[in-house]
């Protein structure tokens, strides 16, 4: 059997230049991922700060033998912004499509589809697959019975599903980080950089439920698909995606390979998982069929 | 050529309704999974559709029809089935969102006009540039995050038709991108054609009032004597960094009509009014003022007090320009 591969997916929060640095630097350093995922994905405004970063975690990751693929952009508006889209879309490395803007950038190579395009069948698989998709990570939405209908239509195209961290679950022209705190988004001080795992919102009777970050809206549960490497490739999926987060991610990528490579179960990958004092219940509704928000299990 | 005003027809009477009402076009959908307003007693069969576009088309009417949910993997037949029946009944354009219909349909039914629908979230050049080119899509209704001023920007670098929402429902979200009612419900506009469906629904009462809650959540407390809302989920009170707020979005609906003069300036070919949920009085009636609306600005006069006309129709009476001003954001 292939061996299923960690993926590290692209950081989703607005972290400062030195936080950037040293936790990328951890990364390459010491973790099972065979792949890392750079760049920002949820808010162009924050790009000047993270993007001279980038060159020397880019650098330092692939010296260490990661496979580093470049994301874009999820809701690109500005000139600006499509105009980092093209310019990542030119680069030799792999690079993650996180709307359809990118996808004529990218024509006639390879390329990554992300979980925030909306692929939701076999026929729209495989027409990305047509198009170059060398990988494609799922909507969070989808259950595993779907997963495993793409999967076997589409056997060239390896099959990631997002497995753990906070699931992004919306996207706004609106940063409610910006409303929250009074201020317009043209001029929102970057308050959302208070919040590296996101901000917690929970219901006026105080049940948790949701997180943002800035013009991102995601589940405040922290996402734990837990699969053995059996019932990983039963449903056809060849990458687990961890979805970067405050808390020592090289500590989750090993629980991860101890459970595909059947060192602990799921239940101890789990038990594991909660003991990190991750900032959400652990979930897996989605892959189940369920809702979102169901208890892992 | 007059701005075209598409109008809501969730039923075979909001149809008749809407035309008579003066609507250039209606927009609806079958009674499926295949369209995006999947609730009890909407929709249409393929006979009341038939008999709908005939109707339509008798007044000088167009009639588009909302496939324009994403086909569940490994059961196309709704989407491939109701392509057909679209086609059959001689509908003037088809109103797609996901990837695979789309390809199928510009393979399978080439005579079919295909506009892009609100849930595939084109919002720019590039992205709209693709689906003209490869699948031959004539208009593109546009996502709710754009602003006039990026709306002029857009049409002179797009070579297709827009059409944008100018009345009723306000997602805050970009549509097609967003997954909140899944994760508390388990569906979603994308899986399912629903958004904070009313089988989750649920009201409580206690001593402080009535708790409006989402498959156990609760989106809003009302007072005792406060009429209690539909707990939409992006419309409710939350708690986020200590305070309590409407921290996504009002409870307040979109009203774009002062803005019908600017729109046009800005290019766009058709004006969208929300409301398939809606009974055919209320249809009429907004109907007929948008039309009255866009009449005056077509023939030059100045601009009717449209927004403090609509006024009543709005939800609570609290209304929005939304993203089309950009201190929205």
């Amino acid at each position: 059997m292939r061996k299923i591969g960690l993926t590290l997916g692209p950081l989703l929060f607005n972290w400062e230049a030195d936080r950037l640095r040293s936790f990328y630097s951890e990364i390459a350093a010491a973790t099972h991922f065979d792949r890392v995922h750079l760049g920002e994905v949820v808010c162009g405004k924050r790009m000047p700060f993270s993007d001279p970063v980038w060159p020397e975690v880019i650098e330092r990751l692939e010296a260490a033998g990661k496979e580093v693929v470049l994301s874009t952009l999820a809701l690109p508006a500005t000139e600006r912004e499509r105009k980092s889209i093209a310019a990542l879309c030119g680069d030799g490395r792999l690079v993650e499509v996180n709307d359809v803007t990118a996808l004529p950038l990218r024509k006639g190579r390879p390329f990554v589809v992300g979980p925030l395009v909306n692929v939701y069948n076999e026929r729209a698989a495989q027409f990305f697959a047509a198009r170059g998709a060398a990988t494609l990570c799922t909507p969070v939405e989808l259950p595993l019975t779907s997963v495993r209908t793409i999967a076997e239509a589409c056997p060239d195209l390896e099959i990631e599903v997002f497995a753990f961290g906070r699931l992004p679950l919306a996207l706004s022209s609106r940063c409610y980080h910006a409303r929250l705190h009074g201020l317009h988004k043209d001029s929102c001080q970057f308050v959302c950089a208070k919040d590296p795992d996101g901000l917690a919102v929970d219901t006026i009777d105080g049940q948790p439920f949701l997180a943002v970050n800035g013009v991102q809206t995601l589940s405040q549960g922290i996402q734990a698909f837990c699969p053995t490497a059996d019932e990983a490739a039963a449903s056809g999926i060849r990458r687990l995606r961890l979805s970067p987060h405050t808390t020592n991610m090289g500590t989750v990528s090993a629980i991860y390979r101890d459970l595909l490579d059947g060192l602990i179960d799921p239940p101890g990958a789990r038990a594991r998982l909660s003991g990190l004092g991750l900032p959400g219940a652990l979930i897996d509704g989605y892959t189940r069929g369920m809702a979102g928000c169901a208890p892992a299990a | 050529m007059s701005i075209e005003l598409v109008c809501p027809a969730g039923t075979p009477s909001a149809l008749r309704a809407a035309v008579e009402a003066g609507a250039h076009a209606v927009y609806c959908g079958f009674r499926d999974e295949t369209n995006a307003r999947n609730f009890p007693g909407l929709n249409f069969s393929p006979q009341e559709l038939r008999d709908g576009v005939r109707f339509a088309h008798e007044r000088g009417a167009k009639v588009l029809v909302a496939i324009n949910t994403f086909a569940r993997a490994g059961a196309f037949e709704p989407w491939a089935r109701a392509l057909s029946y679209a086609e059959e009944a001689k509908a003037d354009a088809v109103i797609l969102a996901d990837i695979a219909v789309l390809d199928y349909a510009a393979a399978k039914h080439p005579k079919l006009r295909l506009h892009l629908s609100v849930q595939a979230a084109a919002a720019t050049p590039e992205a709209i540039g693709f689906y003209a080119e490869t699948f031959g899509v004539k208009r593109v209704v546009l996502p709710r995050v754009l602003s006039v001023e990026e709306i002029a920007a857009l049409n002179r670098a797009i070579g297709i038709e827009t059409e944008v929402f100018v009345f009723g429902g306000l997602c805050p979200m970009a549509e097609g991108r967003c997954a909140l009612s899944s994760y508390a419900t388990g569906r979603s506009p994308n899986i399912s054609g629903v958004c904070s469906p009313p089988e989750a629904v649920a009201y409580s009462e206690d001593k402080g009032g009535t708790a409006a809650k989402l498959a156990g959540f609760t989106i809003n407390r009302f007072k005792p004597a406060e009429p209690a809302g539909y707990p939409t989920l992006c419309k409710g009170r939350f708690v986020a960094g200590g305070k309590t707020s409407y921290l996504f979005e009002d409870p307040t609906s979109l009203n774009a009509a002062g803005l019908i003069a600017n729109l046009k300036k800005a290019g766009v070919t058709a004006l969208k009014i929300e409301g398939r949920q809606r009974g055919k009085g209320y249809v009429a009636e907004v109907v007929r003022m948008f039309r009255r609306v866009v009449d005056a600005i077509e023939a030059g006069q100045p601009p009717l007090e449209a927004e403090r006309m609509l006024q009543a129709f709005v939800e609570g009476g609290r209304q929005t320009s939304g993203a089309y001003k950009k201190t929205w954001r």
